[in-house]
């Protein structure tokens, strides 16, 4: 059964010419989606599983276990195709615009995963795709916008602004109001008017569809904490829905505390995305949730090193489960994060998403909430962001990080 | 009858919309009272928002420009307050400002204050008829019109939905997209009056509204009223890129409305026939 509420957060708050098209949508997903029909959801799981390289490991990462004196495991979704559990709700979303008889994609991306994944999935299924990507973001992930481009997506460049997801969330969502009658918006996270927070849940649950049955026959007990980083929350609904029912299981979502909690109101900047930390009830992109915005109702420009989480807003149904005392939100800062990605790549052969690595960052800075037994979602790979981190490690001196000047091994250069 | 209903009663009324703050306070206040002077019945005044999802280039360069210069919902009053006219003004925001007025969340605070500072009805382009009730119930108490937009897109069940919601007008989205001006009248038009016909409340046609010829082409096709809004943003923004004084910037507004203006009242008499003088 679905709702487009979840509490009072939620709920569809467009324009006009949009309702249809979402009227439209809500249909398509109860009938596809909750009710299978014409095996849509067969045929999902079947490409997710031959295409997308699913189910994927739960890895007990043997040096984390040892340092933090837990049971530590790794669900490991930058090993799904494109190298992001984003691959999960873009092949769900062509798929079901394929069954609609749309004819035509559009996206939005931060980091660039969920566009590269949109891509790839329409690319799969002979959809024409365009994205749409801030030029800040552009020029923090140039690798994606290659990845894109290969699958034969249009990139658009998005302006305005400050050039990031917010930006790139409103230019699609104006493409989406001029050809709304045969083109489907791929929204890339639990966001968004509904369906599309329940519909990009459901299509991310998979992550702890599985963790949840691998941790049981692995570690033969459900853990005591899973732990995701938070942008707008779709690898962190997708690694807490199946555990949600299990109070006993600590769900902590990690947001991004990029330099600073506090905000400069004046600017309308907020030096973070922490929006499940410290932000406050509004509306925005189609919902109503908690929202990084000045007292006037003004949309706050947010931060992070990561622009994969660098995002003002957040699900309302993470909303709605942090308000309910069920999910815990915390954040860990720009630098927190950076170390966290340094000391995985070198302690566990495994360079994650600087998204990832906030939830590492969380987990290092507090050994103490893990509990014996804990699940880290590793959400991403962390190829895409090597030049953010080159960049923002040389501004930093980071006890982790190698130190690029001085090769010990021979000559040097 | 409201204010609102009164400006469409007697022949085609020409609406409007102006970004207040745009490019700066004193200008704008110019800008609109330049409006009134050519002709306006209805004015919306755009509080700018910083994410206007439902506008084009042109409207979201003049929000830009108006929150650069440092407008807020409260200057917004301010200005309503000091405005020198005389016809009903209407506040087109998005739904977060409204919200987020007052010291609790929800739309009365908002209402409230704007019903105080002499608006006296509502366009909120993100908020359709299904979210609608909370601000719907507040604009009732204070006496004050909601008007909603349909769009080319809306059939069906969904026009019952606006039906019984909407008062004042209902604005008529002429063709799919985002707000700007536009070269070519679209047949969209025509198939949305249609739908509309039955209505008992005047049908303002808006979005892509640029020339006397268009005004004169839609008011002839049914329409109650236009409503102009990038062709009248884009004067401000060439007179404010080239750094002309306001007052011949105002001089441009005040001729293009009158233009507007004249052009519906020509579409609207070859459509009514002069009663015959016996």
């Amino acid at each position: 059964m679905s709702t487009s509420k979840f509490g009072e957060y939620g709920g569809q708050y467009v324009p006009e010419a949009l309702m249809p098209a979402i009227e439209e949508l809500e249909d398509a997903y109860e009938r596809y989606v909750l009710d299978n029909e014409d095996g849509f959801m067969d045929e999902f799981r079947r490409r997710l599983r031959d295409f997308g390289g699913r189910p994927t490991p739960l890895q007990h990462a043997e040096q984390l276990s040892e340092r933090y004196d837990a049971e530590v495991y790794l669900k490991r979704e930058d090993l799904v195709h494109g190298g992001a559990h984003k691959l999960n709700n873009a092949l769900g979303q062509v798929l079901l615009a394929k069954y609609m008889g749309k004819d035509r994609i559009v996206a939005e991306t931060g980091a660039g995963q969920h566009g590269t994944a949109t891509a790839m999935a329409a690319a799969h299924l002979g959809m024409p795709c365009e994205i749409y990507m801030g030029e800040r973001d552009i020029n923090r992930q140039r690798p994606n916008v290659f990845r894109m481009r290969l699958n034969g997506a249009e990139v658009n460049t998005v302006t305005v602004g400050r050039g990031t997801l917010k930006e790139a969330i409103n230019e699609t969502m104006r493409d989406w109001a001029t050809n709304v009658e045969d083109t489907h918006y791929v929204i890339g996270s639990i966001v968004g008017p509904h369906p599309f927070p329940v519909m990009v849940r459901d299509f991310q649950s998979v992550i702890s569809e599985e963790a949840r049955e691998q941790i049981r026959e692995r570690a033969g007990r459900l853990p005591d904490s899973v732990l995701a980083c938070a942008g707008g929350g779709s690898n962190t609904m997708g690694a807490f829905h199946e555990f949600v029912g299990d109070e006993e299981v600590d769900l902590y979502a990690v947001e991004a505390g990029g330099s600073s909690l506090e905000v400069d109101e004046k600017e309308g900047v907020a030096p973070n995305s922490a929006s499940l930390s410290t932000g406050d009830e509004g509306v925005l992109h189609g919902a109503r949730t908690k929202l990084l915005q000045d007292s006037d109702g003004q949309i706050m420009e947010s931060h992070s090193v990561s622009s994969g989480l660098d995002y003002a807003g957040v699900g309302p149904e993470l909303a709605h489960l942090v308000d309910e005392g069920r999910v815990t939100p915390v954040n860990v800062d720009d630098e927190g994060a950076l170390e966290a990605f340094h000391r995985l790549s070198q302690e566990e052969g495994i360079i994650p998403a600087l998204e990832t690595a906030h939830a590492f960052g969380f987990a290092h800075e507090n050994p103490e909430k893990l509990g014996d037994v804990t699940v880290i979602n590793v959400s991403g790979r962390g190829d895409k962001d090597l030049e953010s981190v080159i960049e923002e490690s040389a501004k930093r001196d980071l006890e982790a990080a190698p130190d690029m000047d001085v090769f010990e091994g021979g000559a040097g250069l | 009858m409201s204010r609102i209903d009164e400006a469409f009663a007697d022949g085609p009324a020409f609406v409007p919309y102006l970004a207040v703050g745009d490019p700066d306070y004193e200008s704008s206040k110019a800008y609109v009272e330049a409006l009134a002077r050519g002709g306006a019945d209805v004015i919306e005044l755009g509080l700018p928002f910083s994410e206007p999802v439902a506008e084009g280039p042109t409207i979201q360069g003049a929000v830009t420009r108006a929150l650069d210069a440092g407008m807020t919902p409260e200057k917004f009053f301010e200005f309503v307050e000091e405005l020198d006219v005389d016809v009903p003004l209407v506040c087109m925001t998005y739904y977060n400002l409204i919200y987020q007025f007052g010291d609790n969340p929800g739309p009365r605070p908002f209402v409230e204050r704007a019903a105080a500072a002499g608006i006296e009805g509502f366009v909120v382009p993100d908020l359709p008829a299904e979210e609608a009730d909370p601000l719907r119930e507040a604009c009732d108490d204070l006496g004050l019109d909601l008007v909603f937009i349909v769009a080319p897109t809306t059939e069906g069940e969904r026009l019952q939905r606006i039906m019984d919601q909407v008062s004042g007008y209902v604005y008529v989205q002429a063709r799919l997209g985002v707000t700007g001006a536009r070269d070519d009248v679209s047949d969209q038009t025509d198939e949305a009056l249609a739908r509309l016909e039955e209505w008992g409340v005047p049908k303002a046609v808006g979005f892509g509204i640029k020339t006397g010829e268009h005004a004169e082409r839609i008011v002839e096709g049914g329409a109650d009223g236009i409503i102009v809004g990038s062709a009248l943003v884009d004067i401000v923004a060439e007179g404010h890129g080239e750094g002309r004084p306001a007052e011949d910037v105002a001089a441009d507004l005040e001729a293009k409305a009158r233009e507007l203006k004249e052009g519906a009242e020509s579409g609207y008499a070859q459509r009514v026939p002069e009663p015959e003088h016996t």
